[in-house]
């Protein structure tokens, strides 16, 4: 048979109303986290599936021993296949009803971390999987640490394989028990926990009858629902200049994508790192002008006064921007050559890069126990504390108050390889620091963002903390 | 006040980000433009992207003399209409040789005059960037590719070690003689690209739309016999259909589809209800599993 367009009733269906039903859809990005072998990439594809988001051809190319394997839907290297497990990040569509959805399947192993951590950057759900028949591993915390680390608002916990376990609460419960107060001191209290089987589909989309013992929601039901309010809007106006757009002498604006916040002509803006003030006299657009924008549109803004700004500079509103080339960050190390003190780096930051030395690694966090080591380096797939110095100033908020500015990666000068995803805590005083500073500063990064100061209860394990982070000043002094 | 935005104004935003990052970090960025609907829609956001100024580098088309020539017609009054500079570039030599895709089977063909032509096409025009406009809901090994895809000297993609690519941070630093592919649409879905052009009004090839033709049959695709290749065989004859293109390659591997929809809204209609997805009238990409990704590591777009 040739080909045939599926078979629609032309008659019946009112496209209008259709692309205003999709209009009003938002967008959520999801990632997936876990061990090797938790069930990823099957819920993936038992997602897809079951909310029609693969085309029968692929679903075709899927089928394994006459049934299909979900896996194989996001699974598309040959090496993935041959191997059975998930290298790369896989990024998969589908929309509901409800809401438009991108996804991105990531690898459980640890030696593809550099690839969770790509998946999970600009997702603001996670769904980290634990398996039931096997618990909890070194490798779901570590997931479970970056997706807080990347700042991601919500976490699903799948408690996935139910089917291996009976459908067993008692073993839902537990898992629950153990995980839970985990993701608290990482400063994530709403996580939500769901017993599913991604294989057979249990509470997937529908919830299933062998669990009658749950009265939650589906997984789907939750990443219909859950709220993705833009919170880059509420943040002070920050963009950076991606380029100047001259084409005449008349006209002199510059381009670039809202970071945060919102813009309207007459505003007041201030430019780094000349620190010139203007207004903002037009914001122009292929379409028009526009009265008003918003993060994330991308724009072009001309200015009252001329004033000398150019790509890799930073146009804001509201309370400045810190300004420092020293900063104090949380880096997730990619690469498999070990940071480097002696080595050159750039970092690229916002629309500029610039070259940079990491001056000292104040300390390294262990993924089980969160707490903070003394160490000179950071290997592979490690996250740590360093204190970095670029060659010019950059500018920038705290990764957990404005993503946009708050984020970097670090590029080895040699190789050219992304060695490392940034999160900056805030400037770094150059020079000698007083020890009471350090120490607060310390004991602030050693707390994960939104806990209390939650020491180890058993009072050695406190004072072992205490006198790690003491061990670390006294390095560095 | 509400700062919603749709989903198409969320691509659009990203696309043109990534499209701005590129002119101002490279040294000789080109564009691919391939006269289909994604390149289309490229095009407008590279428009987009430098308004009010001219989009500020040229395109690249890799011609197969195997293209429909209404596609060829609808390039060049494109490329005249953005006021942008049109490069063609095609393997000559393999075409002098006779290549088609019957003498030589699509994969050895597509290598030739595909992947060999655009190769070609980059090193003489020394460009260290080069957009594109696959997106990774076209086929699985798409999903895989990064935004900023690097390729080695001999353009090469290595997919068991990408670089990490975090938030919208792009690594753009390569040595001479390597390069970035970049694909601003990664993100869009085949339904996007449609709706986008029916909500800015893009311009696309007709044969996008259905319309009456004289095609030929042929095992599951139905071909539309332009060229002396695809000429019917003394046992094959020609018949009357509506058909339209859902994705446009060369004449001899890219099918049509029976379709009504001579319209946008029928087409998104059409797309609603569509059951394989849009390559499934490729020839090129069922060679043999993961042939995608072969051709890819080869250095193909
Ligand atoms: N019984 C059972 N098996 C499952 C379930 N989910 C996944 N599996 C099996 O577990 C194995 C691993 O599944 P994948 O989906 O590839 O795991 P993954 O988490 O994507 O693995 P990586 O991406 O390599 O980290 C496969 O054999 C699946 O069929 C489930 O709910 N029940
Ligand atoms: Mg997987």
């Amino acid at each position: 048979m040739p080909a045939v367009a599926g078979v629609v009733d032309l008659t019946r269906f009112d496209v209008e109303e259709f692309l205003r039903g999709e209009e009003s859809k938002d967008l959520l990005r999801f990632t997936t986290a876990g061990s090797v072998d938790d069930g990823k990439s099957t819920l993936i594809g038992r997602l897809l599936h079951d909310a029609k988001g693969a085309y029968e051809d692929q679903l075709k190319q899927a089928i394994r021993g006459g049934e299909i394997d979900f896996s194989l839907l996001t699974d598309g290297l040959r090496a993935e296949r041959e191997q059975g497990i998930t290298i790369d990040v896989a990024y998969r569509y589908f929309s509901t009803p409800k809401r438009k959805f991108i996804l991105a399947d990531t690898p459980g192993h640890e030696q593809y971390t550099r690839n969770m951590a790509t998946g999970a950057s600009t997702a603001e759900l996670a769904i980290i999987l634990l398996d039931a028949s096997r618990g909890i591993t070194t490798q779901s915390m570590r997931h479970a640490y970056i997706a807080s680390l990347l700042g991601i608002p919500h976490i699903i916990v799948a408690v996935n394989k139910m089917d291996l376990v009976n459908y067993d609460q008692e073993i839902f419960q537990r898992l629950r028990a153990e995980f839970a107060p985990f993701l608290t001191r990482l400063g994530v209290n709403n996580a939500y926990f769901v017993p599913i089987s991604a294989l057979k589909g249990d509470n997937v989309v529908d919830l299933s009858k062998n669990m009658p013992w749950f009265d939650g929601h589906s997984v789907l039901h939750q990443l219909e629902t859950v709220n993705t309010k833009l919170a880059t809007v509420e943040a002070p106006f920050r963009m950076a200049v991606q380029r100047v757009v001259r084409p005449d002498m008349t006209f002199r604006g510059y381009a670039g994508q809202i970071l945060s916040g919102v813009i309207r002509p007459g505003d007041e803006v201030l430019a780094q790192p000349s620190g010139r003030r203007s207004r903002v006299e037009r914001i122009v657009t292929y379409d028009g002008d526009l009265k008003v924008a918003h993060a994330p549109l991308s724009i072009t803004l001309t200015l009252a006064d001329e004033i000398d700004i150019s790509r890799g500079d930073m146009i804001s509103a509201g309370p400045e921007p810190a300004s420092s080339r020293s900063i104090e960050a949380t880096m997730v190390w990619f690469n498999a050559q070990p940071l480097d003190p002696a080595r050159h780096y750039l970092v690229k930051h916002a629309s500029q890069m610039a070259p940079a030395r990491v001056e000292a690694v104040e300390y390294r966090i262990d993924v089980n126990t969160l707490h903070a080591e003394p160490v000179t380096s950071l290997a592979m797939n490690e996250v740590g504390v360093v204190r970095l110095t670029a060659a010019r100033p950059l500018f920038f908020d705290p990764y957990r108050e404005n993503r946009g500015t708050g984020a970097f990666i670090l590029i080895d000068r040699q190789t050219n390889a992304t060695a490392a995803a940034g999160m900056i805590v805030a400037a770094a005083e150059t020079g000698l620091e007083s020890a009471a500073d350090r120490l607060a500063r310390l004991v602030r990064a050693v707390v994960p963002q939104g806990a209390h100061l939650n020491l180890p209860d058993e009072d050695e394990e406190a004072v072992a903390v205490v006198r790690d982070a003491l061990k670390g000043i006294l390095r560095h002094a | 006040m509400a700062w919603d935005i749709s989903h198409l104004q969320a691509l659009e935003a990203e696309s043109l980000h990534i499209i701005r990052e590129v002119a101002s970090e490279f040294q000789r960025p080109v564009m691919l433009y391939s006269i289909g609907k994604d390149s289309s829609v490229m095009l407008r956001l590279a428009q987009k992207a430098f308004y009010p100024g001219p989009i500020p580098f040229p395109l690249l088309h890799v011609d197969t003399s195997y293209k429909f020539k209404e596609m060829i017609e609808f390039r060049d009054k494109m490329a005249a209409s953005v006021g942008a500079r049109l490069i063609v570039s095609s393997n000559q030599k393999a075409l002098d040789e006779g290549a088609n895709p019957f003498r030589l089977g699509t994969e050895r063909c597509c290598g030739l005059l595909k992947t060999q032509a655009l190769l070609d096409g980059l090193r003489a025009g020394n460009y260290d960037a080069a957009f594109g406009g696959a997106r990774r809901d076209e086929e699985k090994s798409r999903a895989k590719e990064r935004v900023y895809s690097f390729r080695d000297t001999l353009g090469q993609w290595d997919p068991k070690n990408q670089r990490p690519e975090l938030w919208n941070i792009y690594n753009s630093r390569i040595e001479p003689g390597e390069s970035i592919r970049v694909f601003p649409l990664s993100n869009w879905t085949e339904m996007d690209v449609w709706q986008y052009i029916h909500h800015e009004d893009i311009p696309i090839v007709p044969m996008y739309f259905a319309q009456e033709r004289e095609v030929l049959v042929r095992g599951n695709s139905i071909i539309i016999p332009e060229l002396a290749i695809t000429q019917p065989r003394p046992d094959e004859k020609l018949q009357r259909m509506k058909v339209r293109m859902r994705s446009l390659g060369c004449s001899p591997c890219t099918g049509a589809i029976r379709s009504e929809a001579d319209t946008l809204p029928k087409i998104i209609a059409e797309l609603v209800a569509a059951k394989n997805s849009e390559r499934e009238n490729r020839v090129i990409d069922h060679d043999r599993e993961g042939s995608m990704e072969l051709k890819k590591r080869e250095g193909y777009f």
